[in-house]
């Protein structure tokens, strides 16, 4: 893990281009350009409303975007090529773009008549065309891995919400994204139960070559955790750095104003 | 014969009163329906015999929901406020009509009352019937309306020692009474094809009259089609004099509220 | 005059109408089994992405729950021989109660599926489920529990509106007992015992679905 993930030679694995989304009148996103090298932690910030959610949910494909491109790993995904170019991606291109990326949301969502285990097999069965034991052994191990192998066959409701969003990163594991999008995994968690899921997340960083952007409101955990840090102010990226320099030494009057609130809210 | 259908499980107001955009939808299939029925020729031959037959049908709806409306104020009065016998009667009353047809009550009326020395005419026993029976349907409404208003309502009533029938009069119904017109939309409704029932019984309203069409004609496709668009048509108009009440006594309680 | 209750009659006719409560059970079930294919149907072209399959699917619902279900009876068993489709009158009156209770399932089945939460869409389309698996495994279970007493109402309802058969000439309970009646010219006792059959069945069948509907503490749910 020496080389800097960020190396622009290669291409990156996740390619925003001056991409724009609007509710109606509401511009959310602007002319956004981002670019996530294979492997990198980015941490995403910014006032409520700024469309840090929204970049998630573009990317995931929840949400058409109405001007730009994205691309992974240098395919489009927004789009794909018809002739010599590019025109808006049909619903089976956007299912096999899809599947290279894994969400874990604020609240979980949890497939609440299925058990943990469950909730983890039915993607790799339905979709990848597992084996109902090579599911069960994929799920099982990596129940494991977030500390779950004694909750397999509990159900939602008899989980912690701790327990539940650390079921929900191994759900979307399972599915073996290059990418993992992480949105607010804490905020709706009472504080003690936050670090079980961060050690989660963090070990993941360690232990894989995953490309991870997560939106977060802990800063210190995206001081700790992430190569570069992404601040949002009303749907572009108003500043951008290592957490040392963003944290540290903010440029703009926006950044600073932000950190202030946050570090008195504290 | 109507389901519990604004019974306490079923769909919300909003969902078992129909949409505005899927009334219109009906009413542009029904329009195109009729366009296509209309191309047909024998559609002079068969208009004013069945228009004969929807003013009986008229009839038994309008005589039906008088009886309903009627029935369904005594049994709730009587369930929320009379002494115990007239309660168990209501109660009585409201559980048989709503366990048992329709079409089984209409038959008892005309076929079995006889028996008993009480004849009625089918006019008379089909209103009978269809408005004992929505009646039944209608009390529990009612009594879900009344008891829907909160209780906070009958406290303010009696803390300006307003009298339990006043406060009932002036306070309770009123409010109700805006809640329990979706509901009472769907009866009328129900009440209306339930009228076709009483063709069973030799009353002769569209149902009847179809038949008897049918029978002589053979054109059945024509004849029903027509017949279907006639009973879209008065449920369209049931459903459109519903909305209007609602919309006014709507805003009269919030007129109310705002003043007082 | 006729008035007393003959119960010797009762004796000679309760076996007769016991078979044909038998036929008024299976119209029920058959009945209710279509009504809530059809219906699942009816709702899901009501959420179909294209707006014409969606609106014609509110207006074809709304159409027939505003039209009785004798004159529809009547249109499938008269009509349907003249598009070369002649069925017996069960099947035709089945096919018209089916597609009759369908449409007010439909509605039902829609306020179940409003009712899952959007996040389930979501996490489902996030796991690159398809949308029949969203549909099938997410959806579906998690909107039907909650609906099931409401079903159950129209259940019942669908159960009492079977004696309407009889005016195609379905040999159920209320047409043996009109057939007995006519026979005898005692009415009293066949209607009143077919009165009574329905009775105790929607009374027991209500208190279930009441019971139904404490244990799934969904009354709430229910209502969108
Ligand atoms: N479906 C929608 N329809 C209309 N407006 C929307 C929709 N979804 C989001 N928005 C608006 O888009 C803007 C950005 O939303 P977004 O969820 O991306 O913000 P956020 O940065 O994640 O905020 P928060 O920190 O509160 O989660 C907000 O103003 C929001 O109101
Ligand atoms: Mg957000």
């Amino acid at each position: 893990m020496n080389e800097s993930p960020a190396s622009s030679s290669e291409t990156p694995m996740v390619r925003f281009e001056r991409v724009s989304k609007r509710y109606g009148a509401l511009t959310v996103l602007d002319q956004l350009d981002l670019d996530v090298a294979s492997g990198e932690k980015v941490a995403i910030i910014g006032p409520s409303g700024s469309g840090k959610t929204t970049v998630l949910r573009v990317l995931m494909a929840l949400e058409r975007i109405d001007d730009g491109v994205i691309h992974i790993d240098g395919e489009p995904l927004t789009h794909m090529p018809q002739g010599d170019s590019l025109v808006p991606a049909d619903a089976r291109h956007l299912r096999k773009m899809r599947g290279h990326i894994g969400m874990v949301f604020q609240h979980f969502n949890l497939f609440p008549h299925m058990s943990a285990v469950q909730n983890c097999m039915e993607a790799p069965i339905s979709v990848l065309g597992l084996g109902k034991e090579e599911a069960h052994a994929r799920a099982a191990e990596l129940l494991t891995m977030v500390g779950l192998a004694d909750k397999l066959d509990h159900h939602p409701a008899q989980l912690s919400g701790g327990q539940q969003q650390r079921v929900a990163i191994a759900r979307a594991l399972a599915m073996r994204p290059r990418v993992m999008l992480f949105d607010e995994v804490t905020s709706a968690l009472d504080p003690e139960l936050c670090g079980e899921v961060l050690n989660v997340i963090r070990e993941l960083g360690s232990a894989h070559q995953l490309t991870m952007l997560m939106v977060t409101h802990q800063m210190g955990f995206a001081r700790e955790f992430a190569d570069r840090v992404c601040f949002f102010d009303a749907g572009r990226i108003a500043e951008q750095g290592s957490p040392e320099e963003l944290f540290g030494n903010p440029q703009h009057e926006r950044t600073r104003q932000f950190l202030r609130a946050v570090m008195e809210a504290i | 014969m109507p389901a519990n259908r604004t019974g306490s499980a079923g769909t919300s107001p909003t969902g078992s009163s129909p949409a505005a955009g899927a009334l219109a939808a009906a009413a542009i299939l029904g329009f195109a329906g009729g366009l296509v029925v209309s191309s047909f020729a024998g559609f002079r031959d068969f208009l004013p015999e069945l228009l004969r037959g929807a003013a009986v049908t008229v009839q038994v709806a309008a005589g039906g929901s008088l009886v309903a409306v009627a029935m369904a104020l005594l049994a709730t009065a009587a369930r929320l406020y009379a002494p115990l016998p007239l309660r168990w009667l209501a109660v009585a009353y409201v559980e048989l009509f709503r366990g048992t047809s329709a079409l089984v009550q209409l038959f008892w009326l005309f076929f079995v009352l006889p028996m008993f020395g009480i004849s009625l005419s089918p006019m008379t026993a089909g209103i009978a019937a269809l408005g004992l029976n929505i009646g039944a349907y209608g009390s529990e409404v009612m009594r879900g309306a009344i008891e829907a208003v909160p209780r906070s309502q009958w406290e303010a009533a009696s803390a300006l020692s307003l009298g339990r029938f006043r406060t009932l009069r002036r306070v309770i119904l009123p409010q109700a009474f805006v809640t329990m017109i979706p509901p009472w939309g769907n009866l009328f409704i129900e009440l209306l094809k339930a009228t076709s029932l009483v063709s069973l019984i030799t009353l002769s309203d569209l149902a009847f009259k179809a038949q008897q069409l049918n029978q002589t004609t053979l054109r059945t496709v024509e004849i029903f089609g027509i017949v279907l668009l006639i009973y879209l048509a008065l449920s369209l108009l049931v459903t459109l004099a519903m909305r209007a009440l609602e919309h006014r006594a709507g805003r009269r309680l919030l007129r109310g509220k705002e003043t007082g | 005059m006729n008035a007393h209750w003959d119960w010797h009659y009762v004796h000679e006719i309760l076996p007769i109408l016991g078979e044909a409560a038998l036929i008024t059970l299976q119209a029920t079930l058959l009945g209710f089994a279509l009504a809530l294919v059809i219906g699942l149907v009816l709702a899901v072209c009501r959420m179909a992405a294209n707006p014409l399959v969606r609106h014609a699917a509110a207006a074809v619902v709304e159409f027939i729950r505003s039209t009785p279900l004798l004159i529809q009876i009547f249109f499938l068993y008269y009509g349907l021989p003249e598009f070369g489709l002649a069925l017996d009158a069960m099947l035709a009156g089945l096919i018209a109660i089916g597609l009759h209770y369908g449409a007010y399932c439909a509605e039902v089945y829609r306020a179940g599926i409003d009712n899952v939460p959007r996040g389930q869409w979501e996490a489902a389309a996030a796991l690159n489920l398809s949308p029949q698996a969203t549909f099938r495994r997410i959806i579906l279970p998690q909107a039907i529990p909650p609906i099931v007493p409401a079903l159950g109402n129209y259940l019942v309802a669908l159960f009492k509106e079977t004696p309407l058969l009889s005016a195609i000439g379905v040999l159920e309970l209320m047409q043996t007992a009109k057939i007995l009646g006519s026979e005898s010219f005692q009415y009293t006792e066949p209607i009143t015992l077919v009165g009574l059959y329905f009775l105790v069945f929607s009374l027991l069948s209500s208190g279930l679905i009441r019971l139904l509907e404490r244990r799934l503490g969904v009354r709430a749910a229910s209502r969108s």
